[in-house]
């Protein structure tokens, strides 16, 4: 039961990054490959009838941590608390970019909101790395089982570090090049013309910047945390999912060169779910380290909930699932192929 | 104010009483656009369409609204409430998670179909994607009120070694039987937010003299539905809360009615202010004997007062419990009988040229809102002491890691936040209501 929840619980993190990390990575692009009133609402357009969708991921996996999880659903959301509360307001200030944009058809108005919803949708990636980077390098959990971490100390990578240290933010940048890439491959695949061009040229810059910035976080990755390779020694099978990762950044790369914009996307889904999957692999069973004394991590037998609400879940769960990837694929289907500039007054 | 619980529960409180004026709207909305989509392709009515087409795009501004300012309450069980999400998340768990599942993935997927998929699905079709956002909307809230039925009237768990609670019922959880009537009155309070609005909307236009025919068509369907769901409101949902409070929190009845003393045939005050040093009520207007019968069905009947309880029980802010639930039934009260008239008016065929009465609608439109909160605070400040009542006190579910200064902070930030959002919601209610049903005529190409 720990592993199949543990699993089920970084399944639907990954989907949410995967789906929302392409809106998110439209929006760090938005200024840029778009440029005229007519540009930026192709880009919009793309994502705006399934970026709600994609959110309710977050909402999903949140409420699916909550559930099968609820201490470390508790640990961490009240130890967290300041970047939570910032991931917040940034979420809500990006959705109202992409909401009320189309509201006014003023140039102050829409030239707001898209500095807004770019702003938001850029801090945002840069705080999910971070977070990633708080999980794998652990957090000063006490005996009782919770912490409580500022937004940051003295930027070293210590017991009693804050949110934002080097290494967190080395993480930030990762994910801010990655989601980037991914969604100007996206932005790519649905569009054509001068956006398409130019979503191209900024994919092949994040994608180099991925491969530096994802290699020097590697690199960083021994001095902040030992025995991450140990479940791959003990389960070889493991190594698919770096694999994953490592094929999925060449044919991001490969794809684009030959203009199979689409294909590329999948690609970069591939990369970003082999990063995701890896971690976790080789996190389980921890899900919250301690950075002190190792005892007081916070691990998927400590934190699981009890066994008859798992049983009764896992079959709610799975009915779930089977509607709602009903609904993504009606709702992408409907939403297919380039998107097309609405008139002004439909659409976004 | 530099006490961490009491900053804790009012960012609670703050964050959800501001949050639940979009999804009442909404609720309310998703069920009259369904009835106008579906009476607009049974009648092939061009109106009809205008009307539903219109209301959706109120629907979707006030949804996003909903949205935006709804993801801050999940994340709050965890920030702000880790010690109740530890001892309580065996059990919510359940139901906060099939809300994510079930009601969060159908709404949103639909939600992006119905607005902007008229013109890539067909009539039949798009209807459906409007009612499976309802289903969504209506379903949401089902699990939201089971959980806070679970609250108010703990089932279906036991306790484990640690102290926290565990699920050992499913069904118990899910078919509380706190959840029908706090459901049923939820809802139709919800849609009589919504016909008073579209009631509202609709006098504005009349006595305007702008978009007559839509005006008309949503003063008809306001007040109508405006009739309809406030007498559910009343009777049986109400009555039938207001039974479970008398048998399982009877302490908060009392609180409610301002009963300081048990008594046989205990009165109804209608108006009257709650003195607490003094523990009685000023300046009472009250119906003799009319609690005791509305309670219990008898003249006679003896009710317990404050003064049967230990005083640590005493729900710790009773004023404002009392003044929340007078709120809630005098409004209820003044919505039927404004729609009462309102309906009668129009079967004398005398309502769309009366315009005292098109005022009284178009001014009715903040108070349902009013009156919603009011109930929700009703409840809420009516389980106290309690988080979950009889098992967890309110001052023990707390995060003990986050500061009284930490979370004011916060607090601060999401007023100053709320507070924006709050004027540009209605700068852009306002701007469509102004432009008028007159735009949404043409079916999108």
């Amino acid at each position: 039961m720990e592993i199949l929840w543990f699993s089920i619980v970084a399944f639907m993190i990954i989907m949410y990054v995967v789906l929302d990390g392409f809106d998110l990575g439209a929006g760090i692009i938005h200024l840029i490959a778009a440029r005229t009133n007519a540009e930026r609402r192709m880009v919009l357009n793309a994502i705006g009838p399934v970026w709600d969708g994609n959110e309710v991921w977050l909402l999903a996996a949140g409420g699916t941590l909550y559930f099968a999880f609820p201490r470390l659903y508790a640990s961490s959301f009240s130890g967290f608390y300041l970047p939570l509360m910032i991931v917040l307001w940034l979420l809500i200030l990006r959705a109202l970019g992409i909401e009320l944009r189309h509201q006014v058809h003023h140039p102050l108005w829409t030239s707001f909101w898209d500095r807004a919803f770019s702003l938001g949708s850029l801090l945002l990636a840069v705080f999910f790395g971070a977070a990633l980077g708080n999980v794998v390098r652990g957090v000063p959990l006490g005996p009782d089982g919770y912490f409580f971490a500022p937004l940051w100390t003295t930027f070293e990578v210590q017991p009693e570090a804050g949110i934002l240290d080097w290494f967190t933010v080395t993480m930030g940048l990762v994910s801010l090049c990655t989601l980037t890439m991914h969604g100007s491959t996206f932005i790519a695949a649905k569009t054509e013309g001068p956006v398409n061009d130019r979503a191209r040229t900024i994919a092949t810059w994040s994608w180099w910047g991925t491969l530096s910035t994802s290699v020097a976080a590697m690199a960083a990755l021994g001095a902040v945390r030992t025995g991450l390779w140990d479940n791959y020694t003990h389960a070889g099978w493991g190594y698919v999912f770096p694999l994953m990762a490592a094929l999925g950044l060449v044919g991001v790369r490969a794809f684009m060169r030959r203009r199979h914009d689409r294909i590329a996307f999948l690609c970069s889904a591939i990369f970003i779910a082999g990063m995701l999957a890896s971690t976790a692999f080789g996190m389980y069973p921890v899900v919250l380290p301690s950075s002190g004394d190792p005892s007081l991590s916070l691990t998927v037998h400590t934190t699981i909930t009890q066994e008859y609400g798992l049983a009764v879940g896992i079959i709610w769960w799975a009915i779930a699932l089977l509607l709602a990837v009903g609904y993504f694929a009606f709702l992408f289907r409907t939403f297919r192929g380039k998107v097309r500039v609405p008139a002004e007054g439909e659409g976004y | 104010m530099d006490d961490a619980v009491t900053i804790h529960r009012l960012h609670f409180a703050f964050t959800a009483a501001y949050h639940y004026i979009f999804p009442q709207l909404t609720m309310g909305l998703a069920l009259l656009i369904v009835i106008l989509k579906g009476l607009a392709l049974r009648r092939g009515d061009n109106l009809l369409h205008r009307a539903a087409r219109f209301w959706a795009k109120i629907f979707a501004l006030s949804f996003a609204m909903g949205v935006v300012t709804g993801i801050p309450m999940e994340f709050q069980f965890g920030t702000n409430w880790a010690r109740f999400s530890t001892f309580a998340g065996g059990v919510i768990g359940q139901t906060l998670a099939m809300e994510g599942m079930f009601a969060f993935f159908l709404e949103s997927s639909f939600l992006g179909l119905f607005i902007f998929g008229e013109s890539k699905l067909s009539p039949k079709a798009h209807f459906a994607t409007g009612v499976m956002v309802f289903l969504g909307a209506w379903l949401s809230a089902y699990l939201i009120v089971a959980t806070n039925a679970w609250m108010q009237h703990p089932v279906g768990y036991a306790m484990n070694a640690d102290g926290s609670v565990r699920l050992t019922d499913y069904w118990a959880l899910l078919l509380n039987g706190w959840i029908l009537w706090q459901y049923l009155h939820t809802m139709a309070g919800a849609v009589v937010t919504g016909a008073i609005t579209l009631g509202a909307v609709g006098a504005y236009y009349l006595l305007a003299g702008r978009d007559t025919d839509d005006g008309r068509l949503f003063v008809r369907t306001g007040v109508i539905a405006g009739l309809v769901s406030s007498i559910l409101v009343a009777f049986p949902t109400g009555d039938g809360n207001g039974k479970l409070v008398a048998t399982h929190q009877p302490v908060a009845l009392a609180a409610m009615e301002g009963l300081f003393e048990t008594r046989e045939g205990a009165p109804l005050v209608i108006i009257g202010q709650p003195d607490m040093e003094k523990l009685r009520l000023d300046n009472p207007i009250h119906i003799p004997r009319m609690l005791s019968f509305l309670t219990y069905f008898r003249w006679e009947a003896e009710v317990r007062g404050l003064d049967a309880f230990p005083r640590e029980d005493w729900p710790d802010n009773i004023p404002l419990l009392y003044y929340s639930y007078h709120m809630m039934v005098g409004l209820g009260t003044i919505f039927i009988a404004i729609t009462a008239l309102g309906t009668l008016f129009l079967r004398r065929g005398r309502l769309f040229t009366s315009r005292t009465l098109l005022w009284v609608l178009m001014l009715a439109f903040p108070f349902p809102f009013i009156a919603n909160t009011a109930g929700w605070m009703t409840a809420e400040l009516a389980r106290q002491p309690w988080l979950v009542y009889g098992l967890l006190r309110t001052t023990d579910g707390t995060s003990l890691t986050v500061s009284a200064g930490n979370g004011l902070f916060t607090l601060l930030g999401f007023l100053g936040l709320y507070f924006v959002i709050g004027v540009l919601y209605l700068f852009l209610l306002l701007r469509l209501i102004q432009k008028g049903p007159g735009h949404s005529s043409q079916r999108p190409a």
